[in-house]
């Protein structure tokens, strides 16, 4: 357990399309809240919703699919699948009295430095003032 | 369960340290249970590391390891290997990325950044003790390579290959070989032009049978992975039809009487082009083209030409291919307008459009009709902006610029060049060029980047002023016939292959590479090689010599026929598992298979079609399906270091 203060932000990256980008956020020295923290997977299609439940039971605020999109080199129902994963775990979160929105999915292309670090400002914005 | 786990914490010099007080990280996670070593280290990667890591591990028996330090598109396989000389499995190997993802992107935060680190080396602590040996997985692969750019870099990649006996598609978005340097004339150190070069090259590759040449095309899609790519071609129409006899002058007569005109992209608009054109008679392939996006269709052409064929249409083909290597180029910067005067007084001019004036011009040296004699050349001009967004060197335009001043003075009479620069920078065998231009009398001045020279009108004349730091910040003026802004390299205005593959792009906007000096020709994105001036200004010596370096990266990755790929795959509990087929359903590859097992019938992974996406995983209502590498377990206990 560490002090760091803020929103604690759980991503789900891939390792081929979504992780590169948050390399390269890194590189680019562009800035985002210390409280994200990322587990890498192949496929955002295989994120389980007991992962994303564990992650609320355990104190985090927030857990971000960063989502292959389009680019999946695994398959095209990547998008379909990984949308069900959302609405799934939605019904869980629902039943447990966790709201909805902090859950959240965006495709993150490998380029997409920029777009994460947004996300993941006003995720982490959304989720203070909430 | 790992339990003698060692865990090393990177310096990476000060990349991490800086912001990262490895210290702090070290003591806490050294109590951490399971933990038996806990060390801090400059650099992971140095062989001395290595070295020590290989003894720790066999010394004090280590069952894992983990190593906090860069990225592991990095140094993975690296660190894997440090675990296999010392006889551990690599599977027991965990790689924490507290560099990309913690030091760099937090380094405005460092109290946090240290903070973040320690909860992301826990739970790599956490990974290793789950961690199980496991044996990779071998995947067929295709020896092709789809080489984008058949520029000399592209060319000479594309000979490589094919000496190794890979398949080469060579793909040219123009309908001519050669990219810029077919711009280009004599060059140092051989005094060849760039058209010879370029077709040197051409010759040569037009004598391999697994060399497959298509311009006017571009890659518009692709789909796969490393070792099995498939990718769409586009190939625009060259208009005429193939295997006929040309007949030059009815060529020249095409070219006539073609009414569509434009400023010439060659020669940078110092001559015309119409829509069927060849830009110099030596250019190859050697058959003349009509420019599909230019062309009217108004069948002038065909009149006199009766080997054009309008009807041609574009087509699209399939390539599967194992990788791809790009050899896309360069553009070279266009200045803003006003930027030292540049489109507002009309003898200021680029160095590259400068060059082909030179070409032009046989006997006497004119532009718009003014004989020129004293040029000036103001250096840097887009490369190492104090304000814009190149602060790069562009590294070939100090060479290149003094080449030319001494090849004006040489070709033409009465000429004076006043070399206008920020210090040169003709590094290693190219500073006998600075040597030559000072002996023959080309006078140097300099000033610093916040002082640029002026370049203004007075009456008639042109003007440059400088405040000389060699003669103790004088101001000195020269009324220039010609001033030449010594432009540098930008990437590629047009650049929809970064689009289509997603290469990754770095802060200098060119085509990035995964590490500038251990793996310089890869990108994150498996079987996508880069080379040549696409990654970074480079002139042709050093674009060839990374065209060289990715051509052999590619043959190796996928000359085998097969690719060793991670052993990711999904394993179904036989114990909870009762057939519902909703696995089977969702996965891709048909890698689910309905098998009666113990008296019920169940779901079975076929090991060879898994591709270890995962995508079963939570479809199945009773959770028996695990992915090894990211079990629950090991998911789980990250998940609950983190916090």
């Amino acid at each position: 357990m560490t002090e760091n203060k803020g929103s604690k932000i759980l991503v789900f990256s891939t390792e081929k399309i979504s992780d590169p980008a948050i390399d390269l956020a890194g590189l680019l020295k562009m800035h985002y809240p210390p409280t994200v923290y990322t587990i890498n997977i192949p496929c955002s299609s295989a994120v389980k919703s007991r992962w994303i439940m564990h992650a609320f039971n355990k104190g985090f605020d927030g857990v971000f699919i960063a989502a292959d999109g389009t680019d999946c080199a695994f398959d095209e129902s990547c998008t379909d699948n990984t949308a069900k994963v959302i609405s799934r775990t939605h019904e869980l979160m629902k039943e447990k009295g966790i709201e909805p929105a902090r859950l959240k999915m965006a495709a993150i292309c490998s380029v997409c430095a920029e777009p994460f670090v947004k996300q993941m400002k006003s995720f982490a914005e959304y989720l203070s003032k909430s | 369960m790992r339990n003698k786990i060692g865990v090393y914490i990177c310096h990476c010099g000060s990349n991490i340290a800086d912001y990262v007080d490895v210290e702090k990280l070290k003591e806490i996670v050294a109590k951490e249970e399971g933990v038996v070593l806990a060390k801090t280290t400059m650099f992971a990667c140095a062989d001395s590391t290595q070295k020590e890591i290989v003894q720790d591990i066999q010394e004090k028996n280590l069952d894992a390891i983990v190593i906090a330090s860069c990225s592991p598109k990095l140094h993975l396989f690296t660190f894997r290997n440090i675990a296999i000389r010392a006889g551990l499995n690599p599977y027991n190997y965990i790689q924490v990325n507290i560099r990309e993802q913690c030091s760099w992107a937090h380094s405005d935060t460092p109290k946090q950044a240290t903070e973040k680190a320690i909860s992301l080396v826990l739970a790599g602590i956490e990974r290793a003790k789950h961690s199980k040996a496991l044996t990779t997985l071998k995947i067929s692969s295709v020896n092709t390579v789809a080489v984008v750019g058949a520029g000399v870099a592209g060319m000479r990649a594309a000979i490589e290959l094919a000496d190794m006996g890979t398949q080469v598609f060579l793909i040219e978005r123009e309908y001519f070989v050669g990219g810029r340097s077919s711009q280009w004339n004599k060059l140092f150190t051989t005094d060849e032009t760039g058209q010879e070069i370029v077709a040197k090259l051409y010759k040569k590759i037009i004598t391999y049978n697994n060399i497959t040449l298509f311009t006017g095309a571009e890659i518009v899609s692709k789909s796969g992975s490393v070792g099995d790519f498939d990718i769409k071609v586009k190939i625009n129409p060259r208009y005429i039809k193939p295997g006929c006899k040309l007949d030059w002058a009815k060529f020249e007569k095409a070219v006539e009487v073609c009414p569509v005109e434009f400023d010439d992209p060659f020669n940078f608009g110092l001559t015309k082009q119409k829509a069927i054109y060849k830009n110099y008679p030596s250019e190859f392939p050697e058959i003349p083209a009509i420019d599909y996006d230019k062309c009217n269709k108004c069948g002038e052409c065909v009149k006199v030409y009766e080997d054009i064929d309008l009807n041609q249409k574009p087509e699209t083909i399939n390539i599967n291919t194992g990788a791809v290597l790009l050899t896309t180029g360069f553009d070279p910067y266009e200045p803003e307008k006003g930027e030292f005067a540049f489109d507002e007084i009309d003898n200021v001019i680029t160095l590259q459009k400068f060059k082909r004036l030179i070409e032009l011009n046989e006997k006497e040296l004119i532009y718009r009709n003014r004989k020129i004699r004293n040029i000036a050349y103001i250096y840097c001009v887009g490369s190492r902006q104090l304000d814009g967004e190149n602060k790069y060197c562009s590294r070939y335009c100090c060479t290149s610029a003094i080449h030319t001043a001494i090849l004006v003075k040489n070709k033409y009479s009465d000429i004076n060049n006043f070399h206008f620069n920020r210090g040169i920078r003709t590094y290693g065998k190219q500073e006998v060029l600075y040597t030559e231009s000072s002996e023959i009398g080309d006078i140097f001045l300099q000033s610093f980047e916040d002082s640029p020279p002026v370049v203004e009108k007075q009456g008639k004349d042109t003007i440059v002023k400088i405040n000389d730091i060699l003669t103790c910040g004088k101001e000195l003026e020269v009324v220039a016939d010609l001033v030449v802004l010594v432009t540098g390299m930008v990437p590629r205005k047009i650049n929809t292959i970064a689009d289509v593959l997603k290469v990754p792009i770095g802060r200098d906007k060119f085509f990035n590479e995964i590490h500038p000096k251990l793996r310089p020709v890869e990108t994150v994105i498996d079987g996508v090689l880069i080379a040549g001036s696409c990654q970074a200004p480079l002139n042709i010596t050093e674009s060839v010599k990374s065209a060289l370096s990715a051509a052999s990266k590619a043959n190796s990755l996928i000359s085998k026929g097969e690719i060793e790929l991670e052993p990711t795959l999904a394993k179904i509990d036989e114990t909870i598992c009762e057939w519902c087929d909703k696995c089977s359903e969702i996965c891709p590859y048909d890698a689910i298979i309905k098998t009666k097992h113990g008296g019920k019938i169940i779901a079975v992974v076929n090991e060879t079609s898994c591709k270890g996406c995962g995508m079963c995983l939570p479809v199945c209502p009773v959770n028996a399906i695990q992915l090894i590498g990211y079990t629950d377990v090991e998911i789980e206990s990250m998940i609950e270091a983190l916090i």
